[in-house]
């Protein structure tokens, strides 16, 4: 009933087609010897990501982690377009590190890309590992350090979070992009010097649209529910009291 | 630098907790919702970042199959559509908050 009124309102947008997702790669666009070495990284990162989590995480957390999940989600499901008949879509793996810390951050993230990959489709089975590594790893272990250096020259966290964070969202997609790049190169999929620069061209704009998101929710909680910033390092402290790490 | 407040404070009362808890949640629940629907709408179908320069540079051929299909690009198989994004928007939604719920306790389960 309600699917006419929705379809009227649609531009010829009715389904998603062909549209795979920004930095998802399918399967063949690697080769299986890349794509295993890069399932092997992200592995090891996940196993030391759970460690740590097990450590720092504070259970009040936990529900920041659900709604986290499901808004990145959501978001990495709308394209936006950006020049040149090019669509991007949110990352967030910042966004993640900033609330949950790099390790949370990166299980969410991880878990984002392993449910669309199985459930949607969307990435491949064999590339996951170089789709994790790319959109789950390097922009929100990376990220969240370029941040915190960011937000430490301005001043603290409760100054410099928001403008911190908007440019390390904006690096962090510009990484995953050179890292998929690299792979790819490595693969034999295309040659380096010609992907690179096309990769950083049209991620550069995709990581405006990251910056903005980032930015807008980072607002957001900063005016509705501002202790969810302290839910980040609450587990960690506690930790700290009893093993003194 | 930061803390200032003990960590693990029950109560904590801040200037920017303009809302409770519970509603906070309905909120961000609500945008999450409403980026799923916008998605089934507006969401751009044009290739996007890597899939423009796999195109542009010739390897968007390399892609290969999944081979298997659970809700595949986003749709319900069955139905049509807008309608059928949303629903498989929504199921997605609910696994991987499902996901983090399971996760979550399983990863902070130690330390309390």
């Amino acid at each position: 009933m309600i699917t006419p009124l929705l379809a009227a309102m649609a531009p010829p947008i009715l389904t998603r087609g062909d549209g795979g997702l920004d930095l998802h790669a399918p399967d063949g666009f690697l080769t299986v010897p890349v794509a295993l070495i890069m399932w092997g990284i992200t592995a090891v990162i996940l196993a030391v990501a759970v460690g740590r989590a097990n450590r720092t995480l504070d259970d009040r957390a936990i529900p920041l982690m659900g709604v986290l999940a499901a808004f990145i989600f959501a978001a990495q499901m709308f394209n936006f377009p950006v020049i040149g008949g090019t669509s991007g879509h949110l990352l967030g793996g910042v966004l993640a590190a900033v609330l949950l810390g790099p390790w949370v951050g990166t299980i969410v993230m991880a878990s984002v890309i392993a449910v669309q990959a199985l459930l949607f489709q969307d990435g491949g089975l064999v590339v996951m590992g170089a789709n994790i590594f790319n959109m789950g790893i390097v922009g929100t272990l990376g990220g969240y350090y370029v941040y915190r250096a960011l937000a430490g020259a301005m001043g603290g966290e409760a100054r410099g979070r928001v403008p911190a964070a908007a440019i390390a969202a904006w690096m962090a997609v510009v990484a995953g992009a050179v890292a998929m790049t690299l792979q790819l190169a490595a693969s034999g999929t295309t040659p380096l010097e010609v992907a690179l620069p096309a990769m950083l061209g049209v991620h550069a704009l995709i990581g405006i649209g990251e910056a903005l998101i980032t930015a807008a929710a980072l607002g957001f909680i900063a005016v509705t529910r501002a202790d969810l910033f302290r839910l980040r390092d609450a587990g960690r402290q506690v930790a700290g009291r009893s093993s003194a790490a | 630098m930061t803390a200032r407040t003990p960590p693990d404070e029950p109560q904590y009362a801040v200037a920017g907790n303009r809302l409770s808890r519970t509603a906070w949640l309905a909120i961000a629940l609500a945008i999450t919702a409403v980026a799923v629907i916008a998605a089934a709408i507006w969401a751009s179908e044009d290739p996007d970042g890597l899939e423009r320069v796999a195109e542009d540079l010739g390897f968007v051929g390399a892609g290969a199959d999944p081979g298997f299909e659970v809700l595949p690009d986003y749709t319900l198989p069955g139905l049509e559509g807008v309608a059928s994004t949303i629903v498989a928007g929504l199921v997605g939604v609910v696994v991987v908050v499902g996901l983090m719920l399971v996760l979550g306790r399983l990863l902070a389960r130690r330390r309390t």
